[in-house]
């Protein structure tokens, strides 16, 4: 699960996580006690579908703002260690 | 000399109209009080010195973006972050004139409900610093109940507008989903997070709301508001159904304390002429907390993907390779609460166990907003406490996240159907404030917030905290 959620724990922080989601997935496994086959599942709350814009060009934002809070840019790029 | 404890944002607006005082002294007179009570309560991370604007100044929690403010959301991953555009609902403020007072505490990333979880220390609560404000929108709770903002804005995923709102003693409403833009702010749980005011008086709260409201084309889950904002004026309830969920109000866990206090409030509804009978949501209590910690952290696993260290915020280099560093990075930058839901989505997502976690969350959301509308074709609004509890003391349940959880049984089930509340404080419990839950169908705002003011005219609750006065 660390893995797929991109975390490094401490072992620490793995002793204590254990512990703690154990009883919190216990806590939230009681939706199971209810027989819902035949429900449909809510992903939002309003009756809302297909919302368009109309197909304007705005400004946006400039590339150096977008860059202003990268930890490492170069050239106009977000610059990362090697993949 | 400004009462800044006592003053209403309605009353500061009165004041600036008659011109008996300049926006640049009412911004001071804040500023000054905050100086002279924030090291104690520590409600705000930063303040903005330069007021512009001739209104009256607002604070933000600090998970709103703000155009050349720092902005972090309670978090060290954020850290250092300077968004470089304003939030809609900052642009709506900044139309109406309002000055930038400051960003407030937060529990990181929204996650909490005491304000313990800011990776910037704890705010404490105006009325007992020993005790927590709530959360997670506490540093705006505290600010407002203090006198250190006129009014302030907070996020409600779960109940982070309304309970601390109960627990400091003001007014918090959490509008219907989508009646606020939600561009520019930190998303946690993009289906239920929503921008409410948090104010002294229920007439302020439906001022600001007016202000922020409304579709906005950045934000395509917004809608227009089918009737403009009414400020309430009436003072009676007559004609209108107001029902008592019994789930609600029996619920394991309510302090009696608070249960003698709202059902004071329950009786005055009556003799203020309102209809006032037991209805039940057999199954939105019981399953509302578990419903929302799949729902809630499923959406959070996926919003905070973002935080990976490349376009903004902390970076933890080392290691060989990019995985390392986004795996480090986020390590480092998170706290625990966070993480645990982090973990807690990615599982309930997973190949094997998302039908059973997550696509039965969804079907019990359906069931806890088919219950409401039952609820809501014999009542206009329905009456819960806010919180089981008053203010808990720091550190009473920081190492039982699950403890915790359960302070938002009473908020949940309705945020779970996108259903608007208002929280109105009705009294002191132990010498701590009340708050009463007021719930109505999508779009009710304005009937929320008739009842909320003649409640409110018939309480009479003095909102400055007793060792304050």
């Amino acid at each position: 699960m660390t893995r797929l959620a991109r975390l490094e724990l401490t072992e620490d922080e793995v002793a204590r996580f254990t512990e703690q989601l154990s009883a919190i997935l216990e806590a939230v496994a009681k939706v199971s006690e209810l027989d819902l086959a035949n429900v449909e599942p809510t992903a939002h709350p309003l009756d809302v579908v297909n919302v368009w814009a109309e197909d304007e060009p705005r400004p946006s934002i400039p590339a150096d703002d977008a860059l202003a809070n990268a930890p490492a840019r170069e050239a106009g790029f977000f610059k990362v260690p090697p993949a | 000399m400004i009462d800044t404890l006592r003053l209403t944002a309605e009353a500061a607006l009165g004041l600036l109209e008659r011109g008996e005082v300049s926006a640049a002294e009412l911004h001071r007179s804040y500023l000054d009080a905050i100086g002279e009570r924030d090291d104690e309560l520590h409600a705000y991370l930063r303040t903005v010195d330069a007021p512009n604007g001739a209104g009256v100044p607002i604070a933000f929690k600090d998970l709103i973006s703000t155009r050349g403010v720092e902005t972090t959301a309670g978090s060290k991953i954020l850290e250092g972050f300077v968004p470089v555009y304003d939030a809609t609902v900052v642009t709506r403020c900044r139309e109406a004139g309002m000055p930038l007072l400051g960003k407030t505490n937060m529990d990181e990333f929204a996650m909490g409900s005491s304000t313990e979880n800011s990776a910037y220390g704890p705010t404490r609560n105006p009325w007992d610093p020993e005790r927590v404000p709530g959360g997670s929108s506490g540093g705006s709770a505290a600010a407002v109940t203090a006198g250190l903002a006129p009014w302030a804005l907070g996020s409600d995923t779960g109940g982070s507008v309304k309970q601390p709102a109960s627990l400091c003693g003001i007014v918090g409403l959490r509008p219907t989903y989508g009646t606020v833009s939600r561009y520019g702010i930190v998303a946690f749980a993009s289906s239920l997070d929503q921008i409410g005011p948090m104010t002294k008086t229920v007439r302020d709260c439906a001022l600001l709301y007016r202000i922020v409201a409304g579709r906005d084309p950045c934000d395509s889950t917004t809608v227009e508001l089918p009737q403009p904002v009414e400020i309430p004026e009436r003072e009676d309830l007559k004609g209108l159904r107001v029902g008592v969920p019994r789930e609600l109000n029996e619920a394991e866990g309510i302090e009696s304390g608070v249960k003698e206090v709202v059902e004071r409030s329950i009786e005055l509804c009556r003799q203020l002429g309102a209809e006032v009978g037991e209805t039940s949501l057999p199954r939105s209590v019981e399953y509302g907390m578990p419903c929302y910690y799949l729902i809630a952290p499923a959406e959070a696993s996926s919003n905070l993907a973002r935080y990976d260290g490349v376009r903004y915020g902390l970076r933890v280099e080392g290691g060989d390779g990019i995985r390392a560093m986004y795996e480090r990075t986020r390590d480092a930058g998170f706290g625990d609460e966070p993480k645990r839901r982090i973990m807690l989505g990615t599982y309930a997502l997973s190949a094997g166990y998302y039908e059973a976690y997550y696509g039965q969350a969804q079907k019990v959301r359906t069931v806890i907003a088919d219950e409401h509308a039952a609820a809501f074709r014999d009542f206009d609004v329905l009456v819960s406490p806010t919180s089981p509890t008053v203010a808990f003391k720091l550190g009473e349940k920081a190492e039982n996240p699950l403890a915790m959880y359960l302070s938002d049984v009473l908020t949940i089930p309705s945020n779970m159907a996108g259903l608007p509340g208002l929280s109105i404080p009705c009294g002191l419990s132990d010498g701590l404030p009340v708050g009463l839950q007021l719930i109505g169908p999508q779009f009710s705002e304005n009937t929320l917030f008739h009842v909320g003011y003649a409640l409110e005219r018939a309480i009479g609750f003095d909102f400055v905290p007793r060792r304050l006065q």
